[in-house]
């Protein structure tokens, strides 16, 4: 007789153990995907606001005649032009951001972990800027700018923490590794940004414009060129970082618990923070840092789990955060276009306060 | 014997058991950090199928000997064979299937329930998306009985108490239903009855590659309960008098060496505790289970006459004894 028949049978007596932790695994179930459906049908809603309401109003009919291809005046441009294409690209890079703050949180630890405040976006923006104004690249010659930006600020954050971890522990998965990381990341982050103010206060004031996306994010830039490369970005980093999120399960006990289990900490924790970084620098190439997305969906997604970790809520989170920034952005004050990234920052930096408060209390 | 099929995941760790080859055995084991040698070079055999404690001084090498028992620290020098096999080149999740570790002080995850984090227990008997099977659930549901954890399955970990929070730890290392569980100092915050509770749930873990092997155990030690064979647990423990009371074999270490290993009885002498903590002491035999006593003594407080103590009592509760 097998050990698996033996248990199945010695639990068998005692069915009320068993029936509970079946219970309470399909009711935690349950409130995920609840979770996940509602956000979804939040995320498609935003969007219909964004594409259908506004100083320019599109009737549900008109929309879909339009994606039928249809030729309205006036409004087939503005809806494939700018107010589809803003609402796409606004969903996929709040989703890019989610993720990524995801990842960050749960490997570091720390909520101020961050890609946004440790440095990524900003440096994945000077990147870009520097890609376009000192190289003259343009197009996807700026995303590679922005990738090498982001990873590049990334790779040093992550040296930083190694250099130091608690002995034997495993260096950035360790709480002490994620405070240097982010003292480290906040320096960079000013550093990347003061190089891209100065990269724009030194441009004509036709290149200003368009740069000006670098400084903050912005989805006026938005385009089906640009969604196209984003939307591979995403289609390649969204499940691996799901796999990687999963995988870092047995690391949310600590380095020795992980090892324990088998696990590989160190390792899993690199590849988190090397697709994160991924995912942050590519919503960055496309719309600019977007300040404060991934910090702050992380945990409002928490806050819908009841704390569990889950990367599909985090992602659906920021989609949301960004399509509702970039209409509020837009349509909020008549006459006045604030970029979406001066809303996400402004919403964001409340809320940063908040957590640092009670991060203090926690530890 | 009959061994007809003893395990799912470790048929060789019963048969191991049953031929007396000890859990670990280990032949000039160098550990350290950074190139610096902490522990070793040392000699020891931990028996399988009985509760071990390892006691010594702050920094002696306790743990850093239980990090490198896990394989988290490469040897730095030396052989370790585990159950009779080396443990070179063993795949990382098969070896967590073997060695189970409960560390010194885990990361409270946020919002996660007791059942959830037993859960993780799980992992290393897993592929990657592996869905969760009955045996799993069955093996969760019993980790929580063993350890009285069924009426708080539901709640989150951050609002249990230290000894409540211990049990989870303790039910997920159960999960990982492994021969053989580390434990790194499993009782450091916690009062003295939920001390003993701990440790009476780590001395009657199960070996859960004894399921179904029968009455295979007739040598697993004078104390088991003869019914199951025991799992092989070992814990560093600061606390002496509950490292006598609850452990078989107890190894003294200072300064990265063993400095002897044996029973309770034999390794809680006067002369040892001096050389291990520098501690003055008295020994005395319990009166009631018989294990040894540790006496803490200042400078010059010692009985007169070495072992004058000691020697009386023991007179005396045979006396009462007979």
């Amino acid at each position: 007789m097998s050990a698996g028949e033996c248990s199945t049978a010695a639990a068998a007596d005692q069915p009320t153990a068993r029936e509970q932790v079946a219970a309470l695994r399909s009711r935690g179930r349950r409130r995920l995907r609840l979770v996940v459906a509602g956000l979804a049908v939040l995320v498609l809603a935003l969007m219909a606001v964004r594409v259908l309401l506004g100083a320019y109003t599109v009737t549900i009919p008109d929309f879909f005649r339009i994606l039928g291809g249809e030729q309205i005046p006036g409004a087939t441009y503005i809806v494939m032009q700018s107010k589809l294409p803003r609402a796409v690209g606004a969903a996929l890079a709040g989703a890019a951001f989610g993720a990524s703050g995801s990842l960050f949180r749960r490997t570091l630890r720390n909520p101020l972990a961050s890609p946004d405040l440790i440095g990524i976006s900003a440096g994945a923006s000077a990147g870009a800027v520097v890609a376009m104004t000192v190289l003259g690249w343009r197009g996807p010659g700026m995303a590679i700018g922005a990738l090498i930006g982001g990873l590049g600020v990334a790779g040093i954050v992550l040296a930083f923490a190694r250099s130091g971890g608690a002995r034997g522990s495993g260096g950035a998965t360790t709480a002490m590794g994620s405070e240097k990381v982010i003292v480290a990341g906040i320096a960079l982050s000013s550093l990347a940004m003061v190089i891209v103010s100065q990269i724009v206060l030194s441009l004509e004031k036709g290149d200003l414009q368009s740069v000006s996306v670098w400084t903050s994010g912005s989805l006026s830039t938005a385009n089906w060129t640009r969604i196209t490369w984003l939307a591979i970005a995403l289609v390649i980093l969204l499940p691996l970082g799901l796999a990687i999120h999963q995988a870092l399960a047995p690391a949310d006990l600590g380095a020795d618990f992980a090892h324990g289990l088998g696990a590989r900490p160190e390792r899993t924790g690199f590849l988190a923070l090397v697709v994160g970084a991924l995912l942050a620098s590519a919503a960055t190439a496309a719309f600019g840092p977007l300040a404060f997305v991934a910090l702050l969906s992380t945990p409002l997604a928490r806050g819908l789990t009841g704390g569990r970790p889950s990367l599909p809520v985090a992602a659906l989170v920021g989609a949301a955060i960004v399509v509702a920034a970039d209409f509020l952005g837009t349509e909020a004050i008549p006459g006045v276009r604030l970029p979406t990234g001066i809303l996400t920052g402004a919403a964001g930096a409340p809320l940063m306060l908040w957590l640092l408060i009670r991060s203090k209390s926690k530890v | 014997m009959e061994s007809t099929g003893a395990s799912t995941d470790t048929p060789a760790a019963a048969a191991a058991v049953a031929a007396g080859t000890p859990a670990f055995r280990l032949r000039g084991v160098c550990l350290g950090y950074g190139g610096a040698r902490i522990v070793g070079p040392l000699d020891l055999d931990i028996p399988a199928g009985v509760s071990t404690a390892i006691i010594g001084a702050n920094g002696c090498g306790k743990s850093t000997l239980l990090r490198g028992l896990t394989r988290q620290l490469p040897l730095m020098g030396g052989s370790i064979e585990v159950l009779g096999t080396p443990v070179e080149g063993w795949p990382a999740r098969a070896y967590a299937r073997t060695v189970a570790l409960l560390p010194q002080s885990p990361v409270v995850p946020e919002g996660m329930s007791v059942e959830q984090l037993v859960e993780r227990g799980r992992h290393p008997h897993r592929s990657w998306f592996g869905a969760r099977t009955r045996r799993d659930e069955a093996v969760i549901a019993s980790a929580l009985e063993r350890t009285e954890l069924v009426e708080l399955a539901g709640r989150d970990i951050a609002e249990l108490s230290g000894g409540q929070r211990q049990r989870v730890w303790l039910a997920l290392v159960l999960a990982q239903e492994t021969p053989i569980v580390l434990l790194d100092e499993p009782t450091s915050y916690l009062d003295m009855s939920h001390q003993v509770e701990l440790l009476d749930m780590v001395r009657a873990l199960p070996d859960p590659s004894a399921d179904g092997a029968g009455g295979a155990d007739e040598r697993a030690g004078g104390r088991a309960d003869g019914q199951r064979r025991r799992a092989t647990t070992v814990s560093v423990l600061h606390e002496l008098n509950m490292a006598a009371r609850t452990a078989d074999f107890i190894v003294a270490m200072a300064h990265g060496q063993v400095v002897a290993s044996g029973t309770p009885a034999d390794v809680l002498t006067p002369a040892i505790l001096a050389e291990v903590f520098d501690l003055e002491a008295d020994v005395i035999p319990d009166p009631l289970l018989g294990h040894p006593v540790v006496l803490a003594r200042g400078k010059g407080q010692t009985a007169a006459v070495e072992g004058g103590l000691s020697a009386s009592l023991s007179n005396g509760a045979d006396d009462g004894a007979s």
